[in-house]
């Protein structure tokens, strides 16, 4: 039990005028909402670069709007697939689950007044709108946004002009706007999890948490330690374009007939440092959507987390392997086939701890009451993409069959489905389950249904069949099917998911408009519309400044107490002391 | 009644979700036995083994797949709100046990007997007497050296490279070693015989991959790669660059032949007078 000399909630005054209470916030309520917010404009930003992408992929020759010259050359199109990547990894799915919807709930669902750090976390959020700006304006310098993909693996990333268009100014603004985004995700890591150790309230254990505070606490951990790898290999990087150093670039190279000064750099070496940010980044992603899933499931089922304490371990297994397993990311670089056994059997290890979150989801609905929200048809979604983008790892995890996938549709179809849309799906959930206690109004019901049966239906339309390109052996960052005699045949199914593709990307303005048109007119909520059991359901809607006004709220039980043998409601709150709870005679 | 508004509708929503679970199930396993889109045929022996890890693995995630999709298609199904009362379950640590244990030998079981057809390839150099061929990557070309009659590749000097002036790799006119080297923009091979490919690049990361060898790999700045393989049938194949390398990385491309021994060598002894 954590106990508080000024305590967790320390009254303060609300700031006044609207710069300090609006922009510079720090109101975790409010940088959590601008998290969201940039991470609403990003993803539109990342879905038209990837429609671009599409209708390019589809009909090589079609004038495009926003392409200079109006037909896309082959490093427009690569410069569109870095951008897409590096701003939906980092902007989209690096912010809206952890730092957005985190920052707004955490607190509140420990029983604090605000994050422990209230500057650095607007700081946070402030450095990392300055990375986003710094990393587009990539598109604005000469040569253009960098071609080498959100990996950038080196020699391709340091050799500067010479090695193509963009190369220049644009691959060196990347690596700034990337470097400062680590710096912010590190002080956002602190804080998250300075603020779960430090400021729960009284009575709310660990074993009490609700599932999404231990999501965000080990998605909090995972930051700390990949981010600080991803700002160390950055810099080398920034070193090695700048300063001539070579980290990255080894002796002897010559490019386009002319000779590379630099000597003694390992080009594997950035890949271990990237991948090994990179593998915990795919964690720092979908940790958050499995909390909320899990919340949605017993919520809406009206059950208690079935193994709510295996849930908590598979999460810290997922989260400590998920460091040991980069290597599967490079067993066709040229590393030691011996370690790729070591990192093959890790990583088939993972398939362990995910398959018991996915059992106990079910369990969880297993016997439940289910009522089927908007919310809970995100979070059911999330299971089935968790269970179809997971399996397919079970390929890519054997080196042998990698061997063949590596670098082709295969792939990115795997990480769409399991990085992509369902860590998106957890956060639709998040958003139409928590929208009406952050805007104090419901989102359209029957307008985020159908939002949700087209995405769901389109996204498996999408990446599905990009399982079966890379089966046929098509390689990915093509950005012309002409290249190779085999890809001929497999226009139709590319045609397929760029039509897949519009369509889903079409229906996201309809959840556009349910999001606006909702913060004005949508239904009033009440306090605890979903009668649910955590303690962000215990206070107005929206909160408060400080949330508890003042009141330290007593924790008396576990998060998911539904259908409580003996009790009146079918829910518990957290907060009931126990001779408040009415019971059934 | 708010709890009875609550479950209005649910049957609906639930009844479609169900249904668009089992036929998203039945689709994706239709594809797969129909083999609507599959692998060209392998070439090499460990290309078949590969293929038969896939089918095992393949068999293992279906089944796994199919359970979890239709069980969840039945969960929402059967326990749609109708106005019951939620049983209390906290969870059951022996069916926890299970399944931990269960997909453990499984996945993990699954990941060692992949070693093998892994090992093959890697594990074990090329034999004595395999031919070399030496593999260069290059913005946006790929290279093949042949040794010669003498067996030994010449000195290479990179700051001799010049493409333009028919010098690709930068090979030192110098060494007499490499005065029969063999240097073409395909490459071809004798069939059922050991080929060592050694794989390098001059400037960025590239990738080797031949869809029917079932065999990719980097070509590294810095490092000379060995790998080796047998293909077991004539014909040309292929050869896309699999690894990002810049603006042409998709029109970089070359053929690998496989033919009879003795066509090898009358192609081998064409180049090299075509070369000289």
């Amino acid at each position: 039990m954590v106990t508080h000399e000024s305590g967790a909630v320390h009254a303060h005054a609300a700031p006044t005028g609207f710069i300090w209470k609006y922009i510079f916030s720090t109101d975790h309520k409010i940088i959590g909402i601008q998290y969201i917010l940039l991470a609403l404009v990003s993803a539109f930003v990342g879905m038209f670069l990837s429609v671009l992408m599409r209708i390019h992929l589809v009909w090589p020759n079609a004038k495009l709007p926003f392409i200079a010259g109006g037909v896309m050359t082959p490093e427009q199109y690569l410069a569109l697939l870095t951008m897409h990547g590096s701003i939906m990894v980092f902007m989209v799915l690096t912010t809206a689950p952890q730092s957005g919807f985190g920052n707004y709930f955490l607190p509140i669902q420990i029983g604090a007044a605000d994050m422990a750090f209230p500057v650095i976390n607007m700081l946070s959020f402030w450095i990392t709108f300055l990375s986003l700006l710094v990393m587009l304006a990539a598109f604005f310098v000469v040569g253009g946004a960098p071609i080498s993909g959100w990996t950038a693996y080196p020699p391709l990333s340091a050799l500067g002009e010479i090695a193509g268009p963009g190369q220049g100014a644009g691959q060196t603004l990347w690596v700034i706007g990337v470097a400062i985004f680590c710096g912010a995700s590190l002080m956002g890591a602190l804080n998250f999890i300075t603020t779960t150790i430090d400021l729960r309230t009284k009575g709310m254990s660990l074993m009490r948490m609700p599932l999404t505070v231990w999501a965000w606490f080990l998605t909090a951990i995972l930051g700390l330690l990949a981010f600080g790898v991803l700002l160390a290999a950055c810099i080398l990087l920034l070193l090695d374009r700048t300063a001539m150093t070579s980290f990255f670039i080894p002796g002897g190279l010559v490019i386009t007939d002319q000779q590379v000064a630099h000597k003694g750099g390992s080009t594997l070496l950035w890949q271990h440092l990237f991948w090994f940010f990179g593998h915990p980044e795919v964690y720092i992603a979908i940790l958050p959507g499995m909390g909320v899933t899990s919340h949605m499931l017993s919520t809406f089922a009206r059950k208690p987390v079935f193994g709510y304490r295996a849930m908590v371990y598979a999460m810290c297994s997922i989260g400590f392997l998920g460091f040991c397993v980069w290597g599967h990311h490079m067993f066709v670089s040229g590393m030691s086939p011996y370690s790729a056994l070591a990192f093959s059997l890790l990583t088939m290890s993972i398939g362990v701890p995910s398959a018991i979150k996915t059992f106990n989801w079910l369990g969880t609905l297993w016997g439940g009451q289910i009522r089927f929200t908007t919310a809970m048809l995100f979070a059911l979604g999330f299971v089935s993409l968790f269970v179809s983008g997971g399996l397919s790892g079970l390929f890519l995890a054997q080196p042998a069959i990698d061997l063949y996938f590596h670098d082709t549709y295969f792939v990115v179809g795997h990480f769409h489905l399991i990085m992509g849309v369902a860590a998106i799906f957890g956060m639709f959930s998040a958003l139409f389950f928590w929208f009406p206690k952050m805007f104090g109004r419901h989102l359209n019901e029957p307008l985020g249904k159908l939002h949700f049966w087209i995405t769901f239906i389109g996204v498996y339309a999408i990446f599905m069949p990009m399982h079966y390109l890379g089966m046929a052996g098509h390689p990915r960052r093509y950005s012309d099917l002409s290249g190779a005699n085999f890809l001929g045949p497999l226009m139709p199914v590319q045609r397929f998911i760029s039509i897949a593709a519009f369509l889903t990307i079409a229906v996201q303005f309809i959840f556009l408009i349910n999001f606006l048109w909702s913060l004005k007119f949508g239904k009033k909520a009440e306090k605890n519309p979903w009668e649910a059991t955590t303690l962000e359901w215990t206070i107005p809607s929206p909160p408060p400044h400080d949330n508890f006004a003042g009141v330290e709220p007593v924790i008396y039980r576990a998060a998911y107490e539904y259908a409580q043998p003996g009790a009146v409601e079918d829910y518990v709150p957290q907060h009931l002391a126990p001779e408040q709870v009415a019971r059934a005679r | 009644m708010r709890r009875k508004k609550a479950c209005a509708g649910s049957t609906t929503v639930a009844v479609s979700l169900a249904i668009f679970l089992v036929i998203f199930t039945a689709i994706t396993l239709y594809t797969f036995f129909a083999k609507t889109w599959w692998f060209p045929d392998p070439i090499t022996t460990f290309g078949r083994d590969i293929d038969q890890q896939f089918l095992r693995t393949l068999v293992i995630t279906g089944i796994v797949f199919v359970l979890s999709q239709l069980g969840l298609a039945w969960v929402i199904f059967r326990y749609r709100g109708r106005g019951q009362r939620a049983q209390h379950i906290e969870g059951n640590l022996t069916m926890e046990v299970v399944w931990t244990l269960a997909t453990l030998v499984l996945f993990v079981g699954l990941g060692v007997y992949a070693e093998r057809a892994w090992a093959e390839v890697h594990f074990r150099s090329a034999v004595p007497g395999a031919v070399q061929i030496e593999v260069t990557g290059q913005q946006f070309v790929w290279n093949f050296r042949y040794p010669g009659p003498d067996g030994k590749f010449g000195r290479l000097d990179p700051k001799l490279v010049n493409a333009s002036g028919g010098n690709p790799l930068g090979l030192d006119p110098t060494d007499p070693a490499g005065k029969d080297d063999l240097v073409v923009p395909v490459v071809a091979v004798p069939v059922n015989r050991e080929v060592e490919l050694l794989i390098r690049s001059q400037d960025v990361t590239h990738s080797f991959f031949v869809r029917e060898l079932r065999l990719k790999q980097d070509a590294v700045p810095g490092l000379l790669i060995r790998i080796h393989f047998s293909a077991t049938q004539t014909g040309q194949y292929e050869i896309p660059c699999a690894e990002l390398c810049g603006l042409g990385h998709y029109r970089m491309r070359s053929f690998l032949t496989v033919m009879p021994q003795a066509d090898y060598d009358k192609w081998l002894a064409d180049q090299a007078a075509a070369n000289q």
